[in-house]
């Protein structure tokens, strides 16, 4: 990010009215969770076992989450960026709409698939895999909502930096798979490092499509959010603690990424 | 208009230039494609070069797409030697252009932007198979052959145009390629960047199955053997070039010939370089390289820059030539003189006051600051 100082060229004075008032609709309910915070009851409230194994599953679970957005998302990119064929806006606004769908719908559509019941659910359990309410439910779900986030922004840098180096990586005498992991990768790096922020950041604060599709039981389904939810009732204390954890973990992750990637 | 010692190569496609060691194989290419209306066949006998000429929009890097394997032709055949590139025929071939031993050079050098500049001419090599170190000597090898060895550990974005130009063509010679396309080398250059560019490809292009994409014609008389005029995805003028832009007969030719062109040996004086034909002709011009005494070398210049008298002007050092006016025709808003040596460009009244008409006697003048002089 360059720190010159540039004249305001055609900014009308009036725009900062709005926007001002916009950046205070964004950072006064932060503010006033803050206030709420009981400082000499914090540590306490975070490091409860239930808030601890909560933690843990997030992070875990939106790690693989992650991993698993990166390892169909990026050929799913390079797919709708790179190729034509019939069908490919249709199948682009399916694959995105998880953007779009409120997750419990997604959780619920997680089920007629995946459940017992669910259209996949008896081939699973002829395998032996019992996916509902486990934790692989959360990655799941968690998956299921991140992944388009990852598309959107790969499929983006992707069209952004067109083909001229995959062109002449091809007549250097490149085959596809050399071209796709030595030129196509390394070129839209921060358009992948980007997406995954995303795609960690959605897969984080997923609620919705998790507490439908898995559930919450402590220590294998109920995530953070989760467990905020469930502690607003009972002790809203440690609810507006771990909220602010997660404010902090959130705020690590896109700081972290935006210092190392100018763009996000 | 030309002067030219009668020493055109024959073009024969099936006969191979008999001096020096010649790489690659010859390319025949015929092409079609309906959506940008391309219809033409062009043939490249090995070891030659052939550039492609014509106006924005004739096709001409339509044509280099389909010859790299980019873009695939709606019909016809690419033969590389005796491989088939690319057929419509029967089931149709197809060869990936990964697999074809064509490589491409664009306006841009497009560089790698996340390798060193070594890495990137080692890319081919790399791609090919070579092992690591195999690819770097490879890379060693070329930078050295395009005097850019010392920009080894350098990133692309901390080069110049014409450093970067030169690691391009570094790096597509890194692959061996049986026939480089390049696709307007120098026009994305800065002046000061051209000249040296376009002897670094007169040097390396020499015995290489080449096509050029260009506008300039002074890349087409110093880089090609051949020359092929494209007009709305025709091939309208094929030949030599030397005999296509001395007696172009399309109109694209046309505008783009009647340039001047003496070949002969060097001989140097002073701060000016003077060309001599078998003839006798002898015309000083500027060089940007100095060519040794002896040497072969070609002298070009505009037509515009021939002033024409009767009798011999006095005073400033420039070349004088006395010959007889073979023809006159008009030339835009001026009236093309000819005569066996040299063409000029004179204005009707110019002409007039002169009262010169076909069989008299004039005297050819042209600056030295106004020829070019390259090695030939």
């Amino acid at each position: 990010m360059s720190r010159t100082h540039r004249p305001r060229l055609g900014v009308p004075g009036w725009v900062f009215v709005p926007a001002v008032l916009g950046a205070a609709f964004v950072v006064l309910p932060l503010l006033a969770m803050l206030t709420r915070v009981d400082w000499t009851q914090f540590p306490q409230l975070v490091t409860s076992d239930s808030s601890r194994a909560a933690l843990l599953l997030s992070l875990r679970t939106s790690a693989a989450s992650t991993v698993l957005c990166v390892a169909f998302g990026v050929p799913m990119a390079v797919v709708l960026a790179r190729t034509q064929f019939r069908g490919q806006s249709v199948l682009r606004s399916l694959v995105l709409l998880p953007l779009v769908l409120p997750p419990v719908v997604g959780g619920i559509a997680l089920l007629y698939t995946f459940g017992r019941r669910g259209l996949l659910g008896h081939t699973l359990e002829v395998l032996g895999l019992q996916v509902a309410f486990s934790t692989a439910a959360v990655v799941l779900a968690q998956t299921f909502v991140a992944l388009p986030f990852l598309v959107v922004s790969l499929e983006g840098a992707l069209r952004t930096g067109g083909q001229r180096y995959e062109e002449v990586a091809a007549t250097l005498g490149a085959r596809p798979t050399t071209v796709f992991l030595r030129v196509t990768l390394p070129l839209v790096l921060p358009g992948l490092a980007s997406g995954a922020v995303l795609a960690f950041a959605r897969a984080l604060g997923e609620f919705g499509a998790t507490i439908t599709f898995a559930g919450s039981l402590q220590g294998v389904t109920r995530t953070l959010p989760l467990e905020i939810y469930l502690q607003r009732e009972t002790d809203p204390q440690a609810a507006v603690a771990l909220s602010l954890v997660l404010v902090v973990v959130a705020t690590v992750v896109i700081t972290v990424t935006r210092r190392s990637r100018s763009a996000l | 208009m030309t002067v030219d010692p009668p020493s055109d190569r024959s073009v024969d496609p099936a006969v191979d230039p008999a001096e020096g060691p010649t790489l690659g194989a010859g390319l025949d290419a015929t092409l079609r494609v309906t959506g940008r209306d391309l219809d033409l066949r062009l043939q490249v006998p090995r070891g030659r070069t052939l550039a492609l000429l014509g106006a924005n929009g004739a096709g001409k890097s339509t044509a280099l797409a389909c010859m790299a394997g980019l873009l695939r032709p709606d019909g016809g055949e690419v033969r590389l030697g005796d491989r088939v590139l690319s057929s419509s025929r029967g089931s149709g071939t197809w060869v990936p252009p990964h697999a074809r031993g064509v490589a491409l050079l664009a306006q841009e050098a497009r560089l790698f932007p996340h390798l060193s500049v070594a890495d990137n001419v080692a890319f081919g090599p790399r791609s090919a198979g070579a092992s690591r170190r195999e690819a770097r000597e490879r890379a060693a090898h070329w930078l050295a052959e395009v005097d850019a060895s010392d920009l080894g550990p350098r990133r692309p974005t901390a080069l110049s145009g014409g450093q970067a130009q030169r690691v391009a063509i570094a790096r597509a010679l890194a692959t061996e390629p049986q026939v480089l396309l390049l696709d307007e080398p120098l026009s994305a250059l800065d002046v000061e960047a051209a000249p040296a560019i376009r002897q670094l490809l007169r040097r390396v292009l020499r015995d290489r199955t080449t096509v050029v994409v260009t506008h300039d014609v002074l890349d087409a008389v110093l880089l090609a053997d051949d020359v092929a005029v494209l007009e709305s995805g025709r091939v309208v003028e094929q030949g030599p070039t030397t005999r296509v832009l001395s007696r172009p007969r399309s109109a694209f030719a046309a505008r783009i010939a009647g340039l001047n062109l003496v070949r002969g040996t060097a001989s140097t004086s002073g701060a000016s370089t003077a060309v001599t034909t078998p003839q006798g002709l002898r015309v000083e011009g500027l060089t940007d390289d100095s060519v040794p005494d002896g040497e072969a070398a070609v002298a070009v210049f505009s037509p515009s820059a021939v002033g024409v008298y009767r009798d011999a002007p006095h005073g400033s050092p420039r070349t004088t030539v006395r010959a007889r006016v073979t023809d006159l025709e008009p030339h835009g808003h001026q009236v093309r003189v000819h005569t066996p040596y040299l063409s000029a460009d004179v204005t009707p009244a110019a002409l007039a006051e002169l009262g010169l008409s076909v069989g008299d006697e004039a005297v050819l003048t042209v600056k030295a600051s106004e020829v070019a002089v390259y090695p030939a």
